[in-house]
């Protein structure tokens, strides 16, 4: 209540780049010096806050909102638009928001006109956000989808216009572990039966031979998905064979107690976390799970192919993970050009490089896929899936979070009520039509 | 205190005029006491519930809070509502779980309360111990209990085929025959406290000549507990009975923490369904009519429960 709490002047705009500049190397980071940018980031952050708060009104300084919370994911994001914000001479501040609160608060921001100039959205929600209007085409900008593929590119697509980009991309695959594998004398599973049998020599008393995450939630979407498109399943033919093959694959596991039935309350961290434990030999989760085993069970030798396939010899096609940027229209013409400036620095091959590799996640830029496999041989399998993958709202746009819906209640219908797949997705259809 | 009661003596003085003006003065001082309480409760009670109301007559869905379009459709949310395959099970669950819980925890919570009515050592330690599931915050109640409830690891399961009661673990939270239940026994758990410190407060109230007095009419055990303490308590199980069932009608954290609605809808009640119609299909405009209807409910409960007040303020 002193007086000395009332603010001081407002600094200098562009106070942040008074900062020491910090450059990036080329190639990823080593550990230490991660440390160290780990320390200068917090002072960093700061500085950059004091920049935009004195001077909202000054167009080089930009308003960013995102969701990386964790050190890993927050470090490289903030290092990449600190270095591309230089290169610019503009500032920003970043607000980091909970996951699972971004969508409530970009509706928040939306009805009090107070999106950001930069705003992360996940894949999913990117054409339902876009469908209201909020988003900027990003084409005006020069933002092109050149070097990505088509499905990364279609990530960030509404109607044919492009929206957002997203600079890296995950996707899911199968972690076992390997040694048992070995122990039951058998080669990493590559088909259905494959991964049936494998499921079966290696459930024991104390432990499930697979598991997935099939909760109510997106996230049992998603982990459905590569069983659904790799059996000719298609989200606008949720009553169709290919569909009800793939849930039948699953139930079956679960009736014959090789998967648990759990899996209906198991999110992917759920999941991951059996894994640990030795609860489970085989689970399907994405790269960011790498860090965590790599530090929690140093012991454990995993190791990770793609999804199999009901046949051999087909590809496996899995769902895009991610996230999407965007330059939400906030009527300041001036500033949203400036965002889109720096947006298009953030996404360059050699930051997506570099982000990947601090992220465990796969660059979009096709080239900077196939150099990152080669620097990252442990995240090659994610690679090869994502080259395959498939972006979930191509099809659909702002009605696939009604179909996703859809599809994990069938799902849970199947595998907690043993109720026949044909009936559950059958229903499934009428819910979406 | 003598300084405050010398001025008000001197501001009741002897001459009507200066008193009429010193009690307009004094009325208006009353309306000024009342004042906040009142903005407030317009602000933060009257505008969200007139909000809701207004928003379930409305297509209020994720593009309104960009362009602000909420047309007015009339009735659509309530027949959509009502045709809703899931909101019969909806009301049906809410209403299992509301009486489910509210049994469990007014007899366990009266036992408890009997029972630490008798001194014994540590008995206050332990009354205070009772109220811990109160203290957590219930997000982590519920990840506690997900963890307990789990079908191959958890503690409850082990413990069970420990002591021989079960031979197969039972699929508390993933079976849609058990999930109800379970979500019931962990609300029990967590009304418990509620009930035993107002059961108890109420069983201190009683006094104990009228249990001397039974005993020498030969009231003992049941006889004393069914002819004293039930009529004499009888206020304090109304109370503690209508406000359970307004807090448990609406509980949604725990069901979503422990459940989120599932196994295939199982444990989905009208306050998780109305949550999940409104941020997860973002069509606020039913979730906003489901809420009302919720709040219909709770509401009926509440006049109930006021009109009972009365009553009792009325006799007593």
């Amino acid at each position: 209540m002193t007086m000395s709490s009332i603010p001081g002047p407002p600094g200098p705009p562009g106070s942040a780049a008074s900062a020491p500049r910090r450059r990036l190397p080329d190639r990823p980071l080593s550990r230490r010096a991660l440390g160290l940018g780990a320390l200068a980031v917090p002072g960093l952050l700061g500085l950059a806050g004091c920049g935009s708060d004195s001077g909202s009104d000054d167009p080089r300084a930009l308003r960013i909102v995102d969701y990386y919370n964790t050190p890993a994911d927050d470090v490289a994001i903030n290092g990449t638009f600190t270095k591309c914000a230089e290169e610019l001479g503009l500032t920003f501040s970043r607000e980091r928001v909970p996951g699972d609160q971004l969508i409530a608060k970009v509706l928040q921001m939306g009805s009090s006109r107070t999106l950001p100039d930069l705003l992360m959205l996940d894949n999913p929600n990117v054409q339902q956000v876009a469908a209201s209007g909020a988003l900027a085409p990003l084409e005006q900008y020069g933002i092109t989808t050149d070097g990505l593929t088509a499905p990364v590119a279609d990530l960030g697509r509404y109607d044919g216009t492009l929206y957002g980009i997203a600079p890296t991309v995950n996707t899911i695959a199968l972690f076992y572990d390997a040694a048992a594998l070995e122990q039951a004398g058998l080669a990493p599973p590559t088909t259905w039966d494959e991964l049936r049998e494998a499921a079966e020599a290696l459930t024991t008393k104390d432990r499930y031979g697979l598991a997935f995450s099939a909760i109510a939630s997106y996230e049992g979407t998603f982990q459905f998905m590569p069983f659904m498109w790799s059996h000719g399943g298609d989200e606008t033919d949720l009553d169709g064979e290919g569909v009800i093959g793939a849930s039948r694959f699953w139930s079956d596991l679960v009736r014959d107690g090789l998967v648990s039935r759990s899996v209906v309350n198991w999110g992917q961290g759920d999941v991951i976390d059996q894994f640990k434990a030795g609860n489970v030999a085989m689970v399907v989760n994405g790269p960011w799970n790498i860090a965590g085993l790599d530090a929690d069970t140093p012991d454990l030798d995993w190791d990770v192919v793609t999804i199999p396939v009901p046949e051999a010899g087909t590809d496996p096609i899995a769902p895009l993970g991610g996230e999407v940027w965007t330059v939400p229209v906030t009527g300041d013409e001036e500033k949203q050009a400036k965002a889109a400036e720096l947006l298009k620095a953030f996404v360059a091959p050699e930051n997506q490089l570099y982000m990947a590799g601090e992220r465990s996640t796969i660059p979009g830029d096709a080239e900077a896929a196939q150099e990152f496999a080669r620097e990252h041989p442990e995240l090659g399998t994610f690679v090869e899936q994502v080259s395959t993958a498939r972006s979930r709202t191509a099809q659909l746009g702002p009605d696939w979070p009604r179909t996703a819906k859809a599809i994990y209640t069938a799902n849970q219908r199947v595998l907690v009520d043993d109720t026949d797949p044909a009936e559950a997705f059958d229903e499934a259809a009428r819910t979406v039509s | 205190m003598t300084t405050t009661t010398q001025l008000a003596a001197r501001a009741s003085g002897p001459a009507t005029a200066s008193r009429r003006r010193a009690r307009r003065g004094d009325l208006l001082v009353r309306y000024a006491f009342v004042l906040p309480a009142a903005v407030y409760m317009v602000a933060f009670f009257g505008y969200p519930i007139l909000k809701n109301v207004v928003m379930s007559f409305q297509a209020y869905d994720f593009a309104t809070f960009f362009n602000g379009k909420a047309p007015f459709i009339g009735l659509t949310n309530y027949t959509a509502t009502f045709s809703d395959p899931i909101f019969l099970r909806a009301l049906g669950n809410t209403a299992l779980f509301t009486v489910g819980s509210i049994i469990g925890q007014f007899v366990l919570g009266m036992a408890l309360a009997l029972y630490f009515r008798k001194q014994f050592p540590l008995s206050g330690f332990l009354r205070s111990l009772l109220l811990l599931p109160w203290l957590l915050p219930m997000i982590v109640s519920a990840a506690v209990w997900r963890w307990i409830l789990e079908q191959d690891n958890g503690v409850l399961n082990r413990f069970l085929e420990g002591v021989g009661l079960i031979s197969e673990p039972i699929p508390w939270l993933v079976s849609s025959d058990t999930a109800l239940l379970a979500v019931i026994i962990v609300n029990i758990w967590l009304g418990i406290p509620f009930n035993v410190v107002l059961l108890y407060s109420g069983l201190q109230s009683i006094p104990d000549e009228l249990y001397e007095a039974g005993q020498l009419d030969g009231a003992t055990g049941w006889k004393s507990f069914r002819h004293i303490t039930l009529p004499m308590l009888r206020p304090v199980v109304s109370v503690v009975l209508l406000l359970g069932v307004i807090y448990t009608i609406k509980v949604l954290d725990l069901i979503i923490g422990l459940t989120g609605g599932g196994p295939a809808n199982a444990t989905q009640t009208l306050a998780t369904r109305s949550y999940e119609m409104s941020f997860i299909e973002f069509d606020f405009g039913q979730g906003a009519a489901l809420s009302n209807i919720l709040i219909l409910i709770a509401l009926a409960f509440a006049i109930v429960y006021l009109r009972a007040n009365a009553r009792a303020a009325k006799n007593g």
